[in-house]
């Protein structure tokens, strides 16, 4: 952890150079963004849609009860003027403000809440990530058709402009999740006419600081202002394009080109040379970012199968990867070495014991041995040889072809590398067809919650076959507190189980690398200032400006 | 000859049956279904998607409805795009990948056939062994290679052209280069061994002892022959291109259909692969009927008529 507080404060003063070499600037006339966006939406349904392309696209277009803080990501007033909770923190009241307005007009209202919450639940509407409202009391029976009767479910309207929504448990983060897509409104005038059909250009009808102008396949999605918008004053943005370049070289000669004002991430051979260039030049303005991520990379063991079963021998290996060797010579990046499984977030660190180390030392590798031995494997050669998977990738390859020499290096131990295909690697994985494979997770919403819990007993996303009734426990407690500070001390001792068992690996948490032309601004407080990001590069165009930057 | 088209036509029925039947199980054994994703679905959702579209019925079922959703024209919801059908994302997307083909085809058909005949009319010379030489370069050099250099020398460097993308007409000019060199290449080597084959025929002879001078022979006796070759080559050649080509597409960031055709299979969506396979098999099997009628034309020895020989 150590560096990546390092890492930060050198960006940091990097940040305050630029700020005293900044040029003069005039805001431009044309305040039109175009942004690289990586891949073509599945759709533009809030209630259904799960990847970050659509959430970029989704987060511009509507607006939640809440809406976040572009730097922070903590909960702004956004449909919700404001709101206040029970004093057991089940049952939530939101006052809506009386000037939230739909593109065409329509007031946005309580009960169109009601409508799409129950719309997102819904068996019909089979959404992918129903289960984000699954903290909605009775959510979860009624999206399994064990309770037919919506209005059993905790969300109701008290009057125009009044939300009531019961809980499950005390959710702490409850009122973050507000400000993400699957809790975003959408309009039932609109729905109900178009069905399925609705988010089509021409018809989609949106909430946020932009509308839809124009959706075409594979080519861009063009949002204009939403004059509508009950905060559009606060808005420069005229419009935004965000363009699914799928080739990360091709995004990357468009930025080159003038064509992108900003790219969705730089291809992994660039980055040395950007890195350098801005070294040279520290007092120009720099294009290449580099943003700590709220995502992790890691390996996964699957603790039924010999000879993963033994903790021994997973923290023998666990401790013999040099995770700062895989982050400086193999990806490159800038990743962040991974010493915990859960990144830093909104205040929650790992400081606990069992912190991995994140180089190899000769201590390290005795330490492996002697556990190795205790787990019966002295020679290493009696091991059953240990199969790690993949999806096929290059990046993954290379690290698994690290790691794979790592643990020959250190410890004698045979790796075989196997590669599949992505979804034929998913089956195996969810089968449980593996001994050790590649993994990665992207936080959902700023709190070690979802991270931590995946690894409860048969969680859907633990897959490794572990189970401990003490982690269980801790994310249970963690669940049903209202105290941050305590919530936060069930978490370290969950994440102390899952780093003393280990039925994972830990390897490093990534980071989003983005070039940005100089012309890009923010509005921060009402002033114009240098771009910034969030760990979730949830980036809202409202708090976006464009200048003319004096040559 | 228009009982042979119609025989031809009627054969698009069956062929388009078994591709489909066979596409359709082949997908269904494939490991992984279209809503695998890193974060699994929780069990009850996965119940209802299943059950949106149908999944949770017997395959046998599935097959049958698919089929006739298929004689009524519809190839059904994608499943990825769940807010289009794969008819309006074919129609969409095809004439882009349509207009590259063309544009490809017809640079590729100047470039190399011309090629090929100004390397034959001198066999075994430098204005021969030139061209080949491009040719094979052609041939070897991958379009991820040719893309990006496209890209960096007519984008980047002298910027006639945008780098990628799909907003006014000139940017179908670099994907049809790139897209026609390869194929140029192919057309070159084959004309140039088609026309040196015909060069020693008897009917060549006779017309140079007539007295036809050499351009006269090469348009109307040598080309005819010479061109057999190719022209086969031809048909699956244009169904390829005017398909769309996932590389091309991808490297210019250009709507066309041919980047679904592989997308589609690595996402299982169902509908989508096989719309795609279907929409290609016919394609293929017209392309195959004009360059056999054609051939009718080129070739006197060819004839379709049951009268005939």
């Amino acid at each position: 952890m150590g560096n990546f507080f390092k890492i930060f404060s050198v960006s940091l003063s990097f940040l305050l150079l630029w700020e005293a070499d900044a040029r003069s600037y005039t805001v431009a006339k044309q305040q039109l963004i175009k942004v690289g966006n990586a891949t073509e939406p599945k759709d533009l349904d809030p209630a259904t849609v799960t990847g970050t392309p659509e959430s970029h696209i989704l987060d511009n277009l509507f607006e939640g009860l809440m809406a976040y803080q572009p730097r922070t990501l903590d909960p702004i007033p956004g449909v919700a003027e404001s709101w206040s909770v029970s004093a057991d923190g089940k049952v939530y009241t939101f006052k809506l403000r009386k000037n939230a307005r739909w593109s065409d007009g329509v007031e946005v209202t309580a009960q169109d809440f009601v409508y799409s919450w129950i719309r997102a639940l819904s068996p019909k509407t089979a959404s992918e990530y129903a289960y984000q409202l699954f903290y909605v009391k009775n959510g979860e029976a009624f999206n399994a058709g064990k309770i037919k009767d919506p209005t059993q479910v905790g969300i109701k309207a008290l009057d125009k402009y009044t939300l009531q929504v019961s809980l499950e448990n005390p959710t702490p983060f409850f009122v973050r999740l507000t400000s993400f897509h699957t809790y975003y409104p959408v309009p039932p005038h609109v729905v109900e006419k178009e069905g399925k059909e609705w988010t089509k250009e021409g018809k989609l009808v949106s909430n946020g600081p932009f509308k839809l102008k124009e959706w075409k396949l594979n080519r861009h999605i063009h949002l204009a202002r939403n004059e509508h918008y009950w905060d559009k004053e606060a808005v420069m943005m005229n419009e935004v394009i965000f363009y699914p370049v799928e080739n990360t070289d091709t995004e990357e000669k468009m930025f080159v080109a003038g064509d992108l004002h900003m790219t969705s991430t730089v291809p992994t051979l660039k980055v040395p040379f950007y890195q350098s260039k801005m070294k040279q030049n520290p007092n120009q303005y720099q294009i290449y970012k580099n943003v700590p991520n709220l995502a992790v990379y890691f390996y996964r063991f699957n603790v039924r199968k010999k000879p993963m079963d033994d903790p021994r021998v997973r923290r023998a290996l666990a401790l013999t990867v040099d995770r700062k060797l895989i982050v400086e010579r193999v990806t490159r990046g800038g990743q962040l070495p991974a010493g915990s499984f859960t990144p830093t977030v909104a205040g929650y660190f790992y400081q606990g014991q069992h912190t991995l180390p994140v180089s190899v030392t000769p201590e390290a590798i005795a330490e492996a041995k002697k556990l190795l031995k205790d787990a019966g494997y002295e020679d290493p050669k009696t091991m059953p040889k240990i199969e790690l998977l993949y999806n096929t990738n290059e990046a993954h390859k290379q690290i698994a072809i690290a790691i794979q020499q790592m643990w020959n290096k250190n410890l004698g131990v045979e790796v075989e590398l196997f590669n599949q295909e992505w979804k034929v690697y998913l089956d195996s994985e969810n089968k449980g067809n593996f001994n050790v494979s590649r993994a990665g997770w992207v936080g959902d919403y700023p709190d070690p919650n979802t991270f931590l819990d995946m690894f409860v007993t048969n969680g859907g996303n633990n897959k490794t076959g572990w189970s401990n009734k003490d982690y269980d426990k801790m994310i249970d407690m963690a669940a049903e507190t209202l105290d941050q500070a305590k919530r936060f001390d069930y978490f370290q001792k969950a994440e102390d189980l899952l780093l003393t068992e280990l039925p994972i690996l830990p390897i490093y948490f990534y980071t989003q690398q983005k070039l940005i032309s100089e012309d890009v601004r923010m509005l921060e407080e009402g002033k114009i200032t240098e771009w910034y990001d969030n760990i979730t590069d949830r980036l809202l165009y409202k708090y976006y400006v464009l200048v003319d930057v004096k040559k | 000859m228009t009982k042979f088209i119609l025989k031809r036509l009627l054969i698009i029925i069956p062929v388009l049956w078994i591709v489909a039947t066979l596409t359709f199980f082949v997908m269904r054994m494939t490991p992984g279904g279209p809503f695998d994703t890193d974060r699994k679905v929780p069990e009850e959702i996965l119940k209802n998607l299943e059950a949106k579209y149908h999944l949770d019925e017997p395959l046998a079922a599935q097959y049958l409805r698919y089929m006739g959703m298929l004689l009524q024209g519809d190839l059904g919801p994608s499943f990825r795009y769940p807010s289009r059908t794969v008819n309006e994302i074919i129609a969409e997307t095809f004439p882009v990948s349509a207009l590259i083909g063309l544009l490809g085809l017809i640079y590729a058909l100047i470039l190399g056939v011309g090629a090929g005949i100004f390397a034959a009319s001198k066999p075994n010379t430098k204005r021969d062994f030139l061209p080949m030489t491009f040719a094979m370069l052609g041939i070897s050099l991958p379009s991820f290679v040719i893309g990006p250099l496209f890209m960096l020398v007519f984008a980047i460097n002298l910027e006639w052209f945008n780098v990628a993308g799909w907003t006014e007409a000139k940017d179908a000019v670099l994907p049809a280069l790139t897209l026609g060199t390869m194929y140029a290449a192919y057309f070159a080597r084959l004309s140039r061994a088609g026309i040196l084959d015909m060069v020693h025929q008897d009917f060549i002879r006779t017309a140079k002892a007539k007295g036809l001078p050499g351009w006269l022979i090469m348009l109307r006796h040598t080309l005819k022959g010479g061109l057999l070759s190719t022209v086969s080559f031809l048909g699956p050649a244009v169904a390829a291109m005017l398909t769309g080509s996932l590389v091309v597409e991808t490297i210019f960031s250009v709507p066309g259909l041919g980047r679904f055709f592989v997308q589609s299979a690595l996402n299982r969506d169902y509908t989508l692969v096989l719309g795609c396979v279907l929409f290609l098999a016919v394609f293929i099997v017209l392309m195959n009927l004009i360059v056999d009628i054609a051939y009718a034309f080129m070739n006197p020895k060819v004839s379709y008529d049951s009268n005939g020989t």
